[in-house]
């Protein structure tokens, strides 16, 4: 019987020829990551564990993103924590705020995740380096302090689900983002809890890698333990220009045991909109456009990267937001803002009546940044929308692509992206 | 943790509870189990520090912690006074995160569906096994597996680690 990528990666790390699912494994880990809101008890439990040093300088990650720049005061002591802990640790990937960004934009870009690791991050969508063909999960800060100390883990290892994604869409503005809500939507928000989501088939090879990654990002809005995918020449193509390190490439055997295998043909598929208050709770835009909107955020762990700041940019141009609404464009990390205004996305952002935000996090969960009043709408490339995600508890979050949410943002209302081309 | 029984009154929510419902973001810019149990469970159950006692047992639904891995969330519902949290399912990292804060957590889809709001329980976390005192019925919850039981019997994942390193030095 054959192995999963998932299965192989932590049989590698766990030091063992084979897994099977359903065993406990300890599996070294190659990176380890926590940002300024997780961070901070990472680090008080840490220093309960007895050891001096974490296990490797080299392989600790801490990034201020999620109220960086500081929102408030309590918020710029948790920065001040994880900056004095890199220090004393001599950790050499800490970056201040201006040198980083959103974590999941900024470590596949700097080349600090590769094919074949093993990573924790003290924070839910670190399952997003699985587009990369890594084995990420998101742990808690306890497990992430065990992790910084020991430089290992315990993991049960998952089923794995398959998803194969067949056809082309027709629709030219369906991409990654509406693979993966129609995902959740058929498998529901448990539908592959403890389990690895493995993505296949044609309609993932024809993807980007950061159309990838926005899908690898949402697995654990399906619950899953990691999102995966197998390395091409397109992943290749991304890493080797900054990996430091030399990286391994698994894939699954023909053999492979799956817990269940989903296809989904996405010939016929429209942009999805995930209404309130589930990512499962999707319709097509159609569907949809009678919704009248406050606000839309551009941005996020999910859809920060430039490929979706292009498509926006590129509907915005020669536009006006609609009077009543407000929108927040977020790229992902200080090289994605650079080449933004390099090749006049900031001017075209700017002349439509968007802002133009420092990364951050800040509106996907709620913290700052365009936080949501009672009753009010906003349409957003995020990845979440619970009750109170963005603000008010009686607020509301439409999760969608970035060509609905800058159409959306022009109309004033969720809108088609077709509605506003030329 | 303790493995020994636990006694409280119970607590009901629905499904698919989140962490943001558990404890909305904008709390995040601190981490002390007070402040963050003041904000527990605001929209569902409003100034929850006044209303449960110590010892209270919350029952939920299925996926319960689903979303971002705050480990603010099993530490505001400890705080908040919960001994314990049974439900038909839970999510991933609240699962762990809970087991590694010591809060115990039992899978129990019978007993989460059945039992009503107030009653009076008696549970056993180690076991699985869940006692409605108000009704006199018994559920077999799932019994905590041989590795997380040391875990636990040893109070959570930091005391764990901690006996491991001492071993080695």
């Amino acid at each position: 019987m054959g192995m999963t990528i998932t299965e192989k990666i932590l049989a590698a790390n766990a030091g063992l020829d084979k897994v099977s699912a359903g065993e406990l494994v300890t599996a070294k880990l190659d990176l380890v990551l926590a940002n300024d809101v997780t961070g901070p008890i990472s680090i008080k439990e840490f220093e309960k564990i007895g050891v001096e040093k974490v296990f490797d300088e080299e392989k600790v990650v801490l990034i201020p993103d999620h109220f960086a720049p500081a929102k408030d005061i309590p918020s710029a002591q948790q920065c001040l924590d994880i900056k004095n802990f890199a220090h004393k640790h001599n950790l050499k990937h800490y970056y201040e705020v201006g040198r980083c960004g959103n974590e999941h934009c900024f470590l596949p870009e700097q080349g600090l995740v590769l094919p074949g690791d093993v990573v924790i991050g003290a924070d839910s969508h670190t399952c997003t380096y699985g587009g990369l063909g890594a084995f990420s999960t998101g742990v808690g800060s306890t497990d992430l302090a065990v992790g910084m100390a020991m430089g290992e883990l315990w993991f049960r290892v998952p089923e794995t689900m398959q998803v194969v994604l067949k056809g082309k869409p027709r629709n030219p503005w369906v991409t990654g983002k509406d693979y993966i809500l129609a995902v959740i939507g058929k498998i529901g928000v448990d539908g592959a809890c403890y389990k690895a989501l493995e993505f296949t088939g044609e309609a993932i090879s024809n993807l980007s890698i950061d159309a990838r990654m926005t899908m690898t990002s949402m697995a654990i809005e399906a619950g899953a333990k990691n999102g995966v995918m197998h390395v091409d020449e397109k992943t290749i193509e991304y890493v080797k220009g900054k990996a430091k390190r030399p990286w391994q490439v698994y894939e699954s055997d023909a053999d492979a045991v799956y817990s269940e295998v989903i296809e989904i043909d996405v010939t016929e598929l429209q942009p999805q909109v995930a209404f309130p208050y589930l990512p499962s709770n999707t319709k097509d835009v159609q569907e949809a456009t009678n919704i009248k909107i406050d606000q839309v955020v551009i941005g996020s762990c999910t859809n920060g990267r430039w490929e979706d700041l292009q498509i926006a940019a590129d509907l915005l141009k020669g536009q006006k937001v609609h009077p009543e609404v407000r929108t927040i464009v977020i790229p992902g990390t200080q090289a994605l803002y650079l080449r933004a205004v390099q090749e006049g996305l900031v001017q075209t952002f700017v002349e439509a009546g968007a802002v133009v935000s420092t990364p951050t996090c800040g509106p996907c969960l709620g913290g700052y940044m365009g936080i949501l009043a009672k009753g009010e709408r906003a349409v957003a490339t995020t990845n979440r929308n619970f009750v109170g995600r963005m603000g008010h508890p009686e607020s509301e979050v439409y999760l969608t692509n970035p060509a609905v949410a800058a159409a959306s943002a022009i109309l004033g209302r969720i809108a088609s992206p077709e509605e506003v081309s030329k | 943790m303790s493995l020994d029984k636990l006694k409280g009154k119970v607590w009901k929510v629905g499904a698919d509870i989140d962490t943001d419902v558990i404890i909305a973001a904008r709390y995040l810019n601190r981490s002390e189990g007070e402040y963050l149990a003041a904000h527990c469970l605001e929209v569902l159950i409003p100034d929850i520090t006044t209303k449960v006692q110590p010892g209270d047992i919350l029952v939920a639904g299925k996926n319960f912690g689903c979303g971002s891995s705050r480990e603010h969330a099993p530490l505001a519902l400890k705080h908040a006074g919960f001994s314990c949290i049974i439900a038909e399912s839970f999510a991933r990292i609240f699962n762990r995160n809970a087991i590694n804060i010591g809060l115990p957590v039992v899978v129990a889809p019978e007993a989460a569906r059945e039992i009503k709001e107030r009653t009076l329980l008696e549970v056993e976390p180690s076991t699985g096994i869940i006692n409605d005192l108000t009704n006199q019925k018994t559920y077999q919850g799932e019994a905590f597996p041989a590795f997380m039981l040391e875990i636990l019997s040893c109070g959570g994942a930091i005391p764990y680690v901690r006996e491991k390193v001492k071993k080695h030095v």
